[in-house]
């Protein structure tokens, strides 16, 4: 059976290589990057469709360090492979919408696709070492691409990104390290049965005492400043906004997902009964996140800002499902369904959030190309009349944005509310709000961006290019067929959940 | 009782035992002829030339009689015995005696080389008297016949002023220990009703502690103590080191050195044997006051010293007292290894001063910065230093680290000191790390400053090669240090 | 076969000791082979044992009347660390290619001290009989001394003279411990005897243990840098060319650390057992010696991170480091002793290439250390090799998974956890404060946010460097392989550490309880 995850992982790591020696010539550097996207584009692709079912695929399994329990394990389910299907696709736009790399495009390409390598790392792994390998190593080009090429002022913005992060992560590899003293093992599956049989309290009982919930408040700690959860989100605004365009695609688009994915794959199987005795203000805390994200957007006036906060708000809605979901163990078989109802939302809320969040922040990179680098959103308007594709095909993604049915980010809305509704009506109820609040918040930048009196200076503002409209009609129509056809991933997604969520206790 | 009246002396015993010192003292008178008779038209040089050369081979001599003639025996009464150790510490002090003769061949302090030479063989003869007495008076006796010789040979140098105060010094302080000591004598005979080493401990073993046997003991204390410089009665060494010329400073702190331990450990021996108590307390606390003494306070006054030979002379201080050490121990491994210890260091410190010598002729003082970038300027006359310094510190793999293990060793395994026998060791041991300091000033001046004069030091081969013998001495040993067990006894 | 490591290394020495001035170029040719065949050797040896025990390398009568021995032994732990020291000299042999341009750059003498520092190391990590350890330990002192004291830059006298005073301060507390232990054994078993099986078989009782153990474990970590003994560390470090603080701190620190655990824990391990009172928490030299080496690690990352000095980061990171490989050892768990040795082998090489970044690739060219100009010389741009070397060592020296130190610090984290879980929270604030320093180092020397400007505002121009030369890219990639190959795939080595731990004595891996 061919590592085809081992060889999706090396791909990208191994054009970074190649792309490092191109230098100078941004074509070239380009060009390789691009065609390694591609690649890892078809393999993903061939990844997501050899799973079917909720089992675990394409499985490879290697003793590394057995003293540490540690094992080169890889396989992917559902979750997982949706994850690497959004990590190729978003790195493919990212790298198209790399047009204008001002120094070192070898560096600057060769950094993206360590990146990647370091999302599909991540998506994959399931021993703790491998995951913290590539969750570690995913930092380090995301650092140098925002301080190199950021903007002025990019290098605290940097800074902070990594200091934030690198704290979250320190309290993970404590916490695991933890469950290696008291298990012997750091293999999430094993450690996922051992939860669920109770066989790991008493385990940590045993070796470390009554240190579950400080482990498992260790371990959302390190996710909740990557999502990130309300109040650890500071350092999202700044850095977004600094990072150039592209990068902040790769960082909407895939890297918040880890955070998400990491929620998913790590604490909810293992940690779930200590999250579900303080679910009520995990749950308060992702209403915060879901209504102060929306709220926030509203009073922002960079174009960037707008759209970081309402990435914070789109996540909330990801946070809300799962909160819903780790609800106290008791006869609750009703609920059963709600919970899968609602996973499946969060799951699905990812990949689209993903795909419209790229696409805008593609839209805002042309923008700002064609501006001379600013993005201040009053410094727009009526751009319709010069530019009617642009709007249109931005519109498009704005809606998408917004929730409107008919499109891809309508439907994991929806399921996320169907599910969390009857879990927990309050919150539900409370993160309607952001709802309105972020519909509010696109409209009005439609106003003011596309309608409105439209500014001397902007009379010759150019419209898409015809290979910028070939560009982005993949992921437009993307949007579409998504939010038309739904079922051709939620098939596999809710088998996926169903399959983990029987595996849960909470 | 005094017995000698009724026994008749038996005069070849007597010959046959001391037929080195015989040797060597024919070899003088020898030296002496030869200068007067044929050489009285030579150069400087070549008279030096003779001397020290005639007084070599007397010396050779002497050590290869002892060598090939392994003897037990003793002169009637005891008085001179001749076992193995002792043969060993003879021909230890030649060796000595004509390292120092051969460095000095190119001195320029005297005019008078046939005495000098000869002078030096007198002492050395009084170096193998006494490392072979076994009774007060021959003791006594024996060690003036040295002192008197080092006197004098101090003030070789008769156009340095600073050589005769340096032999004043000496003199006045050296006459004084020797009449203190001889007073003990007296005081030991008179509690003992023997001079016999033997006889005094039979004596003692059935006597207890008096006032009177204290006071003995503390004046015997001062003229060996003064011999070996030991704190308290050390004041003469650093001047006299300072003052005197090179070969002779090499020859106070060698040869006399080793003879004076040597007599030490026999008359500690003598003085605590290995039953006795009360008196035992008494001599090894002096011997272990003393010791204590002179390690703190010689290695503390060289931290400071920037003359290297003063610096030499309180380092000397410092290892009397490790010495001291193993021989308040009292048993026959300690004894062993103090002799040991005494022949490489004297050893070392006859190369030091061996180089020391040289550059001073060249520099005019012996301030530690005339040896500032000597390794650029000598790269070997360097290394030796180097390897002597080191071993002097007690850094392996040379023989001074090796003879400080020992020594250590074997006081610890007598356990006769008990608690402050530990104690005592720990001190040296953290005194040695503390010596590091100023060895490395010296070693500092050499490799890592730049010199003053580019030049070399004008040095002749047979110097140099003598020079890298002894360290090369120094070297060997350190690795192979059993190679000396056939006379020394190891463990 | 492994001791000629040790012959090469001293012929070497010698050779070069007595090679004529005139022929200082080929000085540091003679050097680099020497290291190489060291190297080769170590290398060899370490494949050929494999993971099994102990290999006889060589045993001969020394002074057989004194029970003493020329004994040459390699375990696990000691092969790991004969590979580290081959590894280290020829990096180090690489980063002072330059020294042997010039006639006065005196290279002979340089290359000798540092083939016999070598030698010195080599003998230490392989001999069995503690006379000839001892004896190997204190060879070592003396050319570290002139090393720094003629080569070295910043107050390299005193640098010199701290350091030769604190090793030889080290070595004379150690000497007395195992003075005493020789007497005991001799006195009461009749066979004199400095082999460490020996030692290490003999009861001593607990009384003795409890003043020896501490005697001599202080002993060695004087020279590991343990605090507060550590003052010596910084200074020399500074000080030292940078070949030698690549030595110093990447293997001569080691050598303490080694004794610690081969002599001190070996030989008296119920001088850990607690003391069956408790003063303020603390109940055993154990959790006295473990207190300090935590304190070592926070206190060394947190003076790191307030350095102006370049060096100075680094050389308070070598004490932070080593106070995690003392914890571990401290830690009396297999995992934990194993975290330790493999921790010695990562910092070593590791250490050897922050060293080589700031002394010989920036300071060789820019002529300054000072965090606060460096800032200004846009070294990103002007020197990018530099900088990636800089990001890619300072992220491995972080505990970057993927790199050598990750796997030696959980390892030692989890001991510690298991030993004593408040010193683990505390190591793990020190990692933390390591992030923040080595962030704040790189951030201020290579990625300025304020170029320098000249009077009128106009930025200044980048300056030229010299090209990287082919010995430092040698050099680096030499170091900076080996680290990420262990990050990899570090059973190369711990599959020859744990056996070793293993075969430690009984009482030191049940946690210093009977």
């Amino acid at each position: 059976m061919t590592p085809l995850l081992t060889i999706l992982t090396v791909v990208p790591a191994v054009a970074a290589v190649i792309a490092l020696f191109a230098g100078n010539r941004a074509a070239v550097a380009r060009g390789i990057a691009f065609l390694s996207a591609l690649i890892s584009l078809a393999l993903s692709l061939e990844v997501w469709f050899g799973v079917r079912g909720g089992q675990m695929k394409f499985i490879e399994r290697w003793d590394w360090i057995p003293s540490l329990g540690i094992e080169y394990h890889l396989g992917v389910d559902g979750l997982g492979a949706l994850m690497l299907l959004l990590s190729a696709i978003v790195s493919l736009m990212a790298i198209a919408a790399s047009r204008k790399v001002a120094k070192q495009p070898g560096l600057y390409f060769a950094l993206i696709l360590l990146l990647e390598s370091g999302l599909f790392g991540t998506f994959s792994a399931l021993n703790f070492f491998h995951w913290f390998l590539f969750w570690e190593l995913s930092l380090i080009p995301a650092f140098f691409l925002i301080k190199l090429w950021g903007g002025e002022r990019a290098g605290p913005a940097a800074t902070q990104f990594f200091v934030y992060t690198m704290v979250g992560s320190v309290a993970l590899l404590l916490a695991f390290m933890a469950l290696f003293v008291a298990t012997g093992s750091m293999d999430f599956e094993t450690l996922s049965h051992m939860a669920a049989t109770g066989e790991l309290a008493t385990a940590i009982q045993g070796h470390l005492g009554s240190v579950s919930m400080w482990l498992a408040l260790a371990v959302l700690l390190g996710f909740a400043v990557k999502v990130p959860m309300m109040p650890f989100h500071t350092w999202l605004p700044a850095t977004y906004s600094k990072a150039p365009t592209p990068v902040t695609m790769l960082l909407t688009g895939a890297m918040s997902k880890m955070g998400v994915y990491g929620l998913l794959r790590l604490a909810l199987p293992i940690f779930g009964h200590q999250l579900a005795q303080i679910r009520t203000p995990l749950l308060i805390l992702a209403t915060l996140t879901v209504v102060a994200g929306a709220w926030a957007a509203v009073v922002q006036r960079d174009l960037k800002r707008v759209f970081a906060y309402s990435s914070i708000n789109h996540l909330g809605y990801c946070l809300l499902a799962i909160f819903a979901a780790a609800l106290p163990a008791g006869p609750q078989t009703a609920a059963n369904l709600s919970q899968t109802i609602a996973l499946d939302g969060a799951v699905l809320q990812m990949f689209n959030h993903g795909l419209t969040a790229a696409a805008i922040f593609w839209f805002l990179t042309l923008l700002e190309e064609r501006s001379g680098g600013r993005l201040q959103i009053d410094g727009f308007g009526g751009l319709r009349k010069p530019a009617p594709v642009f709007c249109g095909l931005m519109g498009i993604a704005l809606f998408s944005s917004l929730g409107l049915p008919g499109l891809n980010g309508f439907v994991g809305e929806f399921l996320i509310f169907r599910g969390a509704f009857p879990l927990s009506w309050l919150s539900a109820t409370i993160s309607v709000l952001g709802l309105l609040i972020t519909a509010a918040v696109i409209l009005t930048v439609i106003q003011r961006v596309f309608t409105g009196p439209l500014p001397d200076r902007w009379k010759t503002f150019p419209d898409l290019t015809t290979g910028e409209r070939l560009a982005l009609a993949p992921a437009l129509t993307l949007m579409f067929v998504l939010g038309l056809m739904p079922q051709l991933l939620l098939g596999t997604i809710n088998a996926t959940m169903m399959h983990l969520l029987g595996g849960w206790r909470f | 009782m005094i017995a000698f009246a009724s026994n008749p002396v038996n005069y070849s015993n007597l010959f046959a035992i001391t037929l080195p010192e015989t040797i060597l003292e024919v070899v003088s008178l020898l030296v002496l002829i030869v200068d007067l008779a044929w050489l009285r038209r030579s150069s400087q040089a070549v008279r030096m030339a003779w001397a020290c050369a005639l007084g070599v081979l007397g010396c050779a001599a002497s050590a290869a009689w002892l060598a090939a003639h392994p003897s037990l025996s003793a002169l009637d009464g005891n008085i001179l015995v001749a076992t193995p150790l002792v043969a060993a510490a003879q021909i230890g002090i030649l060796v000595l005696s004509a390292l120092v003769l051969v460095l000095s061949f190119k001195a320029e302090f005297s005019r008078n080389p046939g005495e000098f030479s000869a002078i030096v063989l007198l002492a050395t003869t009084g170096m193998l008297l006494v490392a072979a007495a076994r009774d007060l008076q021959v003791i006594f006796v024996a060690l003036e016949l040295l002192s008197l010789s080092l006197y004098v040979l101090t003030a070789f140098a008769k156009r340095s002023a600073q050589s005769a105060e340096a032999a004043l010094k000496y003199y006045l302080f050296g006459g004084m220990s020797a009449a203190l000591m001889l007073f003990g004598f007296s005081y030991l005979y008179g509690l003992t009703g023997t001079t016999s080493l033997e006889g005094i401990a039979a004596s003692l073993a059935a006597q207890p502690l008096s006032p009177l046997l204290i006071v003995a003991f503390v004046l015997v204390s001062a003229g060996l103590g003064f011999k070996v410089a030991a704190v308290p009665f050390h004041l003469w060494a650093p001047d006299t080191y300072q003052g005197a010329p090179a070969p002779v400073t090499a020859l106070i702190a060698s040869g006399s050195k080793v003879a004076s331990f040597a007599v030490l450990v026999a008359l500690t021996s003598a003085i605590i044997p290995p039953d006795a108590h009360l008196h035992a307390a008494s001599w090894a606390v002096l011997l272990l006051w003393m010791a204590a003494g002179s390690i703190i306070l010689g290695n503390l006054a060289a931290l400071v010293q920037t003359s290297v030979r003063r610096l030499l002379a309180y380092s000397a201080i410092a290892h009397a007292g490790y010495m001291l050490l193993g021989i308040a121990a009292n048993t026959p491994q300690s004894g062993a290894a103090v002799l040991y210890y005494a022949l490489t260091y004297a050893l070392t410190t006859v190369g030091a001063f061996g180089v020391i010598g040289i550059v001073e002729r060249s520099a005019g003082t012996d301030r530690m910065d005339a040896f500032a970038g000597l390794s650029r300027r000598n790269p070997l006359l360097a290394a030796t230093m180097f390897l002597f310094l080191l071993s002097l510190a007690g850094i392996p793999p040379l023989v001074g680290f090796w003879a400080k293990f020992n020594l250590f060793v074997a006081v610890l395994r007598a356990g006769t000191l008990g608690m402050s026998g530990l104690i005592l060791v720990a001190v040296a041991i953290a005194a040695s790390a503390v010596s590091l300091y100023y060895y490395l000033q010296v070693m500092k001046r050499m490799y890592v400053f730049a010199p003053v004069r580019h030049e070399p030091v004008p040095i002749s081969f047979i110097e140099l090669a003598t020079l890298a013998l002894i360290a090369l001495a120094v070297f060997a040993l350190g690795i192979f240090p059993a190679a000396l067990s056939n006379w020394i006894p190891l463990g | 076969m492994l001791a000629y490591t040790i012959y090469l290394s001293f012929a070497g020495a010698l050779l070069l000791a007595v090679l004529p001035k005139r022929l200082h170029a080929v000085a540091r040719v003679i050097a680099l082979l020497v290291a190489l065949c060291g190297l080769a050797v170590a290398l060899a040896g370490f494949i050929s044992a494999g993971t099994q025990g102990p290999v006889a390398v060589a045993n001969l009568p020394w002074i057989p009347a004194m029970g003493i021995h020329y004994t040459l032994e390699a375990d696990g732990i000691s092969r790991v660390l004969v590979l580290l020291t081959g590894l280290a000299a020829v990096a180090g042999i690489l980063f002072s290619w330059n020294i042997g341009d010039k006639t006065d750059d005196r290279a002979n003498e340089f290359f000798a001290f540092f083939l016999a520092l070598i030698g010195g190391v080599y003998g230490v990590f392989l001999s069995v009989d503690l006379f000839l350890l001892f004896v190997f330990y204190e060879i070592a002192i003396v050319p570290k001394y002139f090393l720094i004291a003629i080569w070295g830059s910043t107050r390299r006298e005193y640098g010199a003279m701290k350091l030769a005073l604190y090793s030889f301060a080290g070595s004379a507390m150690v000497l007395i411990g195992l003075l005493t232990a020789y007497a005991v054994v001799g006195g009461q078993t009749g066979n004199y005897s400095m082999n460490l099986h020996t030692l290490a078989q003999y009861h001593f009782s607990t009384s003795f243990q409890m003043w020896a153990f501490p005697l001599v474990f202080t002993g060695f970590a004087i020279l590991a840098g343990m605090w507060p003994f550590h003052t010596w560390a910084p200074t020399g470090h500074v000080a030292a060319p940078t070949a030698a603080s690549m030595l110093l701190a990447g293997v001569v620190m080691k050598l303490g650390a080694y004794g610690c655990l081969r002599v001190a824990m070996t030989v008296f391990p119920h001088g850990l057992d607690p003391w069956g009172f408790s003063f303020l928490g603390i109940d055993s030299w154990r959790t006295v010696f473990g207190l300090f080496a935590v304190i070592g690690i926070v206190y060394g990352a947190t003076v790191a991170l307030v350095q102006n000095d370049f060096k100075f980061v680094i050389g308070y990171s070598s004490v932070s480091h080593m106070g995690l490989v003392l914890l571990g050892l401290l830690t009396l768990t297999q995992i934990g002793i194993d975290g330790a040795v493999l921790q010695m082998f990562s910092h070593g090489i590791l250490a050897g290439l922050l060293f080589a970044t700031v002394g010989r690739i920036v300071y060789e060219r820019t002529h300054t250390r000072d965090l606060a100009l460096l800032n200004k010389l846009q070294l990103s741009k002007a020197m990018p090799f530099a900088a990636w070397l800089f990001v890619i060592a300072g992220m491995a020296s972080m505990g970057l998974p993927g790199f050598s130190g990750f796997v030696a610090e959980v390892q030692v984290l989890i001991g510690a956890w298991e030993a004593f879980p408040w010193f683990a929270a505390i190591a793990g604030l020190g990692i933390v404060i390591g992030v923040a320093y080595t962030w704040r180092a790189m951030q201020r020397v290579f990625f300025s946010d304020h170029p320098a400007v000249t009077a009128d505002g106009t930025p200044v121009p980048i300056p030229e460097y010299e090209p990287v030369t082919w010995a430092e890219k040698a050099g680096v990639i030499l170091l900076a392989g080996t680290s990420l190959l262990i990050g990899v795939y570090p059973r190369l080595l711990l599959d020859v550490i744990a056996p070793a731990v293993q075969a430690l004595p009984h009482a030191l891996l049940t946690g210093g309880r009977q």
